[in-house]
């Protein structure tokens, strides 16, 4: 018979210390902001405690599964979400004048969330399989995996989440070693491209990039997100109003406050000095799942820890870009701060698939 | 193959320069938005923190209550009453049609006319209507309509309607006097407004109460002269007169002879203050004060009075009246009834022209000038009331002997009623002439000596023939009461010539012997039986006269006179013109 300390160390042996400490701070911190977000709805901090327990047992099973396992499953879950997007393009739920949402039962997903983390595992999985040999053709070929679902997201339309789906493959290549001639070459067609893109965007879309030069030109239309948010951010000063105090997002002039929008409520509740200690904790996180990508024990396992480390290193960047007013509004949710249980367990899946690589280090040497 | 990794070294470890690349990239990115959330909350925190503020913190202003206005014992005829005013900001009113319906049935609104307040026209504010009594507001607030607000104010309700109105006047939806007393005495009876700060939210809901910054001071409470019971009784005897003589207008004023005192002030046609949807420029206007016209007879007495006091004439002296009939130049003056000759108080009995002519050319047109101006006539009668008119007295110099002549009976000179009313306070109170007063006062205000007291006697015993049997006014007579007075019977000019369309008046005062009360008349195009002063105004004075003095309990001074020997409705021998 184990004693309970015999359980307690199995049940916690494949969860990184590092890892799983700075996770409980943020998301301690996490619901003391929904909490005020949400106008103190002991409802919506209960839901999101739902959430989190999902999130948490989702992370487990991720440890405590072996990366060679998780290398099975990949192109599987990659051909679903692949599928789950056509299927939503077919016959998704409009709702915002955009394509995202599919109805299966009960259930309502949104693949698009579901390919943010199957894309980098699959494209990893690909390398991986073609283990030694890879050579310019796998490029091309990983480049199609990645620019499929991108373009079907792109379509929705949703183009902030489809830039990090695709950011998410592209660290993948990147890894893998994609050369500094073809990025350096796609980045000049990028550039060169520039004018044409910009000529594809949807008028919301142009709207939101042109609001970023300058926020007051539409005060009360485009640049009223940024605007507001920005305000909330500089209410906060060095040390914050206090928790509960925030005015902007109490008196609803903050939009998605919950949401994409929580860390304006965060900094004006707690200032710079809250703001700071949230991106060490972030840094903490990033760092040790670049740490655990180098002493990863498979291709497979250091392409998807160097991969989803980056990924989370995105959404942090782009959604406090966004909230400071230096990038365009996307919809994209704060790691650890946002409502919503989709995106917490795609992130704790990540936390958990950079646990498992970990724990499994040592496994091949064996 | 150049493109491509070195898949040895993939096998064992991520190229380290590309971890390394990145790491910098990011470690870079966390930098900037440090720098940037410190320029934010740093740098530019007062600003934002300034911009923030201005979101929520708003200053709203605090209606002060307006000043009651009562009659001189204390009842009400103007007064505010809580009201709220409903407004909707149409981008963020949303209604279900049940809603709609509800709301539209609420505010007694057709439901295209609410759909087109919330839908049409320019800008997000709209009123959804103004001045909805407290409780159907809070039943409007019930259906809790996003969008949909209420703002506090006052809604003016006037007790006595139109017997009031043209006296008091009203405010408009702002609060703030239109007409009348609520006009005149703006400044005193409007408030100041106060002013709280407050917190709002982005609906625009009140969320929290910070501070008062002016508390708001409300209006203060006006006290006139004007007694509503009397008010009431003049107001009923001119609807009823303008009626019964077919006329187009008429206006009653009624002074206390002390104090110069303000008691009634009626206007025909008249309007509900209350109710004001539809209005016409005739049923506004305050006649009495606004409106002038040609005296005609009643100008009569100031002629003789004149004469009199300059030692010309004594009541008793003859004057030659020509059978009249009376040429100058090419013109006639004639009388109704011709005499050969009359004494000065039978040219005032039977209203002769040509006995007043006569008299008014043997005065220098100075000296007649000076009295009809030193009596008010020509001049506003400075009350403070909106449109106050001053009437005309053309200056003596330009005069010719034909307009001196018909000037003496009333015609070519323009006063108004009010105008007419004060300056025969003369006769009544020893030849003093006061103020006039919309207000109550306490004690009668310094007068003006503007004829000898003897005159006054004189020409107030002449008044008194008036309303004899022989006299032009016999209907004017109150029972148990010796009255004096004088009738007009004006012919109306229109486009510089004297029309079939007359102005009946009458100007009165008792009791004779102590006078108290003053009673003007005037009934404009009667168009009934008759057109004299002496029938159409006459019963009008005699009525409310009467009823005012057993009103205020003023003792007979004539209790002889209980049964009249003349039917009131008889015309009488000699009418005036």
């Amino acid at each position: 018979m184990p004693t309970i300390k015999e359980l307690r160390q199995r049940f916690l042996a494949p969860l990184d210390p590092t890892l799983f400490n700075t996770c409980l701070i943020l998301t301690a911190l996490g619901l003391i902001v929904q909490y005020s977000a949400s106008g103190s709805d002991m409802v919506k901090v209960l839901s999101q405690v739902r959430n989190l327990g999902l999130a948490f047992a989702a992370m487990w099973v991720m440890a405590v599964t072996p990366p060679h396992k998780i290398e099975r499953v990949v192109f599987p879950i990659y051909v679903v979400a692949l599928v789950a997007l056509v299927a939503v393009a077919l016959f998704g739920e409009v709702s915002h004048g955009a394509r995202r949402w599919l109805h299966l039962g009960p259930l309502r997903l949104q693949p698009s969330e579901l390919m943010k983390i199957a894309l980098p595992l699959a494209l990893a999985g690909y390398f991986e399989w073609r283990g030694k040999s890879i050579n310019w053709r796998d490029f091309v070929v990983a480049a199609l995996l990645l620019l499929i679902p991108v373009a079907l997201v792109i379509r929705q339309p949703d183009l902030g989440t489809a830039l990090l789906i695709a950011s998410s493959g592209f660290y993948v290549l990147y890894f893998a070693g994609l050369s500094w001639k073809v990025m350096g070459g796609l980045l000049a067609a990028g550039l060169a491209s520039l004018p044409l893109v910009w000529h594809l965007l949807h008028d919301y879309q142009r709207k939101r990039i042109l609001t970023l030069l300058d926020p007051t030109q539409d005060p009360l239309g485009a640049g009223y997100h940024t605007l507001q948010s920005m305000i909330a951010l500089g209410s906060g000063g060095l040390f914050g109003k206090g928790w509960l105090q925030g005015t902007q997002s109490h008196l609803d002039f903050l939009p998605e406050h919950t949401t994409d929008f929580v860390f304006a409520v965060f900094g004006e509740e707690f200032g710079l000095l809250g703001e700071l200690v949230f991106l060490v904790a972030m840094l903490v996180i990033i760092t040790r799942g670049f740490f655990i990508a180098n002493e990863g024990s498979t291709p497979f396992a250091r392409l998807v820890a160097g991969a989803l480390s980056m990924t989370l290193f995105t959404y942090t960047f782009v959604n406090m870009g966004m909230v400071s007013g230096i990038l365009p509004v996307v919809g994209v949710p704060l790691p650890f701060l946002s409502y919503g249980g989709t995106s917490l367990v795609t992130l704790f899946i990540s936390i958990g698939i950079l646990m498992s690589v970990h724990h499994h280090r040592k496994l091949v040497k064996q | 193959m150049n493109v491509g990794v070195n898949s040895a070294r993939l096998n064992l470890r991520l190229e380290g320069w590309r971890s390394r690349l990145l790491l910098t990239v990011l470690l870079a990115s966390f930098l900037g938005l440090v720098g940037r959330a410190a320029w934010l909350q740093g740098f530019h925190a007062g600003f934002l923190q300034q911009k923030g503020q201005e979101r929520y913190s708003r200053v709203i202003e605090m209606p002060a209550s307006r000043g009651i206005i009562r009659d001189r014992n204390g009842q009400p005829l103007a007064i505010s009453t809580p009201s709220e005013s409903l407004w909707a900001s149409r981008e963020d009113v949303e209604l279900s049609a049940e809603q709609s319906r509800q709301l539209a049935s609420l505010l007694h609104m057709d439901r295209k006319e609410l759909d087109q307040r919330l839908n049409g026209g320019r800008g997000n504010f709209v009123y959804l209507k103004r001045q909805v009594p407290p409780e159907v507001a809070q039943q409007v607030m019930a259906l809790k309509i996003p969008g949909l607000f209420q703002q506090h104010g006052f809604h003016r309700a006037y007790p006595k309607g139109e017997e009031t109105a043209h006296l008091v006047g009203f405010t408009d939806a702002d609060d703030r006097g239109q007409e009348g007393v609520e006009l005149a005495f703006q400044s005193s009876l409007g408030g100041l407004s106060g002013a709280r700060r407050v917190i709002k939210d982005r609906a625009g809901h009140i969320i929290e109460d910070v501070e008062s910054i002016r508390v708001p001071r409300p209006g203060k409470d006006i006290t006139l002269s004007v007694d509503a019971r009397i008010q009431h009784l003049a107001y009923r005897e001119l609807r009823n007169a303008v009626a019964v003589n077919k006329a187009k207008a008429g206006a009653v004023v009624v002074l206390d002879t002390r104090t110069g005192e303000v008691l009634a002030l009626a206007n025909y046609p008249d309007y509900d203050p209350n109710n004001r949807e539809h209005l016409s420029g005739a049923q506004l206007r305050n006649r009495a004060i606004t409106d002038t016209f040609e005296p005609g007879s009643t100008m009569k007495p100031f002629t003789i009075a004149t004469a009199l006091e300059v030692g010309k004439v004594t009541p008793n002296t003859v004057i030659p009246t020509g059978g009249g009939q009376m040429t100058i130049g090419s013109n006639v003056i004639r009388d109704t009834h011709p005499a050969t000759a009359l004494t000065v108080s039978e040219v005032i009995q039977h209203s002769s022209n040509v006995g007043a002519a006569r008299i008014a050319l043997s005065l220098p047109s100075e000296t007649l000038w000076n009295m009809f101006t030193d009596v008010g006539f020509g001049q506003t009668p400075k009350l403070g009331f909106p449109g106050e008119a001053g009437g005309r007295v053309r200056p003596y110099r330009t005069w010719k002997p034909i307009e001196q002549a018909t000037m003496s009976y009333g015609n070519g000179i323009s006063v108004s009623l009010i105008q007419l009313a004060r300056a025969y306070t003369i006769f009544a109170d020893d030849g003093v002439l006061k103020p006039l007063s919309l207000t109550r006062i306490s004690a009668p205000p310094a007068g003006r000596q503007v004829i000898s007291p003897q005159t006054a006697h004189e020409v107030k015993d002449m008044l008194e023939l008036v309303v004899k049997p022989e006299g032009t006014a016999p209907a004017a007579r109150v029972r148990g009461y010796r009255v004096a007075g004088k009738t007009g019977t004006a012919h109306k000019v229109s486009g510089g010539r004297y029309t079939n369309r007359y102005v009946a008046s009458f100007v009165g005062f008792a009791p004779a012997s102590a006078p108290r009360l003053l009673i003007a008349v005037m009934i404009d195009e009667p168009s009934g039986a008759s057109y004299y002063g002496g029938t159409v105004a006459g019963p009008v004075f005699s009525n409310l006269m009467g009823s005012t003095l057993q009103l205020l309990g003023i003792p007979p001074d004539d209790p002889g006179s209980s049964a009249f020997s003349v039917p009131v409705a008889k015309p009488t021998a000699s009418e005036d013109t």
